[in-house]
């Protein structure tokens, strides 16, 4: 019994097919069960085993690592702050303080109209537009507390959903096709260039 | 003044409109080096990088050309691209991967010919939603176009590449751990030796892991000649180099510079950069390299922005980010953050990484929080120096990767050049300065 629907299944296994081992598609399998259910049900991770040819275990060992997995439901936004150093010195923590307050929720927690989870992030890579606020993985650059309710609004009313996808849809474009060079082709090749490489070596001794 | 007037390298597109696409890139001179490159001997392209002197722009600064000549030949070999960035207030591969994904690809793509190496991989952090979105188009796009996948451009090199995203975490950006990563399991950092991918890599296989910015430098090294590239900076940082401008001034970026010849003064004050300080306040310290790097007080402003001549003050280049604290900044408060983040992203493998961090964690906050003991200030320095003892730098290492030993680059800088700061918050349980 297949959980993940047909057409992310199928995506799932071309990504399997892009690595010289399949253990190797986790990351992006998780990601994509994470697109199709929200976080990492038990289901989608059981799946996951399959495909990578490893455990349940194995798979939620791994995926626990990692900050972007949820092993618990969260709502449709995720909305990171960040608090880290050049955050922090332009007001990272005064602007996680008020995210809280408007969403009403914890750090950590979900609003509780299941809409929001609020998050405090490390250092996003976006510094010069500190204090840093992702929304699903997104800048959106709401870097004053007006910018950062009128966002939440926005949210709310579903008039950012083409620049903010819901939580788990990390990326909308897709790899078109699998790998395209094959592999006798690229062994053939390589054979090639060495031998004509050390013949060079050879002469310019 | 600082010097402007030389090539921008690899930010020549970010102003462009729609700077991400293929018909963009191609307009201004995109492919050309790959096309170039494939008239070349594989070694000749390589020979090109080696006499460039290309310092890989990651963090430690290793040689490109020579890590490359390191990577045994055999049979089945990988090139791994490290868009993992993550080190706090560094955002050069951001911009990159987001306004000029084509000129990375055409960069990975030179790099794996010169290498031989059948499939490239580029691993960039899953917080990167759009450029991720941005660098699977242009792998589409090159696809496309010829200039990716079986006979490139009809020669007789064929390459794959696979865009693959993390998943949150700092440590993935060793490039040990990103390779495990890779493998599809936690980011754990293997243990040394082996010192480098190039002898067991992934897969077990020879491997080179080479940064962003260092692939997007390629085309036009090879379009202008290692020479050129070589000819621009001074001593061993030849080139330029994004340097990403954070904190307390009035106009945070990154600003692509000749290597040596522009100091930090010029990066922080210069108009056309940083454009001085926030309120025009006196700056109360730097720090240099990302947040594993040492602290410069203001008396170091005018050391030249080049990876020797920091590293002869005591600090390092690093990632190439530049936070600046001023007079109002909380150097405690500072402090704390970066052992916090320290804290959070130790993998856990390692006891005096693992354990010295949250520890070190715990004090800061007390001291922060009005709980600090007279004699924390040596508890802080005795616990910093069992995870790197001597506190020299660069910093003996007690740990499997270079994390653990980072830890108290902060807390070292920071009671060495503000005592006072600490001594205040013991004795007042507050910030003088906030």
């Amino acid at each position: 019994m297949r959980h993940l629907r047909t057409e992310l299944r199928q995506r799932a296994e071309e990504l399997v097919g892009l690595y010289p081992q399949r253990r190797s598609a986790m990351l992006p399998l998780l990601h994509l069960v994470q697109e199709q259910d929200g976080y990492l049900t038990p289901e989608g991770i059981a799946e996951v085993a399959e495909l990578t040819g490893t455990s349940e275990a194995d798979v939620r060992g791994t995926a626990s690592f990692y900050d972007m997995f949820h092993l618990e439901p969260v709502g449709r936004y995720v909305v990171g702050v960040c608090t880290n150093i050049a955050c922090l010195l332009r007001g990272g923590e005064e602007m996680l303080a008020h995210a809280s307050a408007t969403l009403g929720c914890a750090v950590g927690g979900t609003s509780s109209d299941g809409l929001f989870t609020l998050e405090e992030t490390e250092c996003l890579a976006d510094c010069d537009r500190a204090p840093v606020v992702q929304v699903n993985h997104r800048y959106v650059r709401t870097t004053t507390p007006e910018l950062f309710d009128a966002l939440i609004e926005d949210l709310r009313a579903g008039r950012r959903d083409h620049e903010v996808p819901h939580h788990g849809t990390l990326i909308r474009v897709r790899r078109a096709g699998g790998l395209h060079a094959e592999h006798e082709e690229i062994v053939s090749q390589r054979a090639a260039s060495r031998a004509a490489r050390d013949e060079r070596a050879k002469e310019s001794q | 003044m600082a010097s402007l007037d030389t090539p921008r390298i690899v930010s020549s597109r970010w102003s462009l409109p729609d700077s991400h696409t293929l018909s963009r890139y191609l307009d201004s001179g995109g492919y050309v080096a790959l096309r170039k490159a494939l008239t070349m001997f594989p070694e000749a392209v390589a020979a090109e990088v080696d006499a460039a002197s290309l310092l890989g722009r990651g963090g430690a600064g290793f040689p490109a050309g020579r890590k490359w000549s390191m990577l045994r030949r055999s049979a089945i070999s990988y090139l791994v691209v490290n868009g993992d960035e993550s080190e706090p207030a560094t955002f050069k591969d951001h911009y990159l991967v987001e306004r000029d994904p084509h000129q990375l690809v055409e960069g990975v793509i030179i790099a794996a010919y010169a290498l031989q190496v059948s499939q490239a991989f580029i691993f960039l952090r899953g917080e990167f939603a759009l450029g991720l979105e941005r660098v699977q188009q242009a792998v589409n796009d090159a696809y496309e176009y010829g200039a990716l996948g079986s006979s490139i451009f009809g020669s007789s090199f064929s390459l794959d590449i696979v865009v693959h995203p993390g998943a949150g975490a700092y440590i993935c950006g060793e490039e040990t751990a990103l390779i495990e990563a890779l493998e599809g399991k936690r980011g754990f950092p293997r243990i040394k030796p082996p010192f480098f991918p190039a002898a067991v890599g992934l897969y077990g296989e020879p491997t080179v892991v080479n940064n962003v910015e260092t692939m997007s430098n390629l085309p036009w090294i090879v379009n202008n000649g290692g020479a050129a590239f070589a000819a621009l900076g001074a001593g061993r940082s030849t080139g330029t180099r994004l340097f990403a401008l954070a904190g307390r001034v009035r106009n945070p970026g990154a600003y692509e510079l000749e290597m040596v010849k522009n100091t930090f003064r010029d990066l922080i004050y210069d108009p056309r950069l940083g454009g001085g300080i926030l309120e025009d306040r006196a700056i109360k310290a730097i720090i240099p390299g990302g947040v594993s790097a040492p602290w410069f007080g203001p008396e170091l402003l005018d050391v030249p922005l080049g990876q020797d001549e920091v590293a002869e003050k005591g600090s390092m280049l690093g990632s190439g980010s530049i936070v600046v604290l001023d007079e109002t900044s909380c150097v405690v408060r500072a402090t704390w953050r970066i052992v916090k983040f320290f804290s959070r992203e130790s993998c856990g493998q390692c006891t005096p990484c693992r354990e010295g961090s949250g520890w070190l964690e715990r004090i800061m906050y007390r001291l922060e929080n009005g709980g600090g003991r007279p004699e924390d200030l040596d508890l802080l320095l005795d616990l910093s120096d069992n995870i790197a003892p001597g506190l020299t730098w660069p910093p003996q290492q007690t740990t499997i990767c270079v994390l653990g030993p980072s830890i108290p680059s902060s807390i070292h800088s920071a009671i060495t050049l503000f005592r006072d700061d600490f001594v205040a918050h013991v004795e007042h349980g507050s910030c003088p300065h906030v």
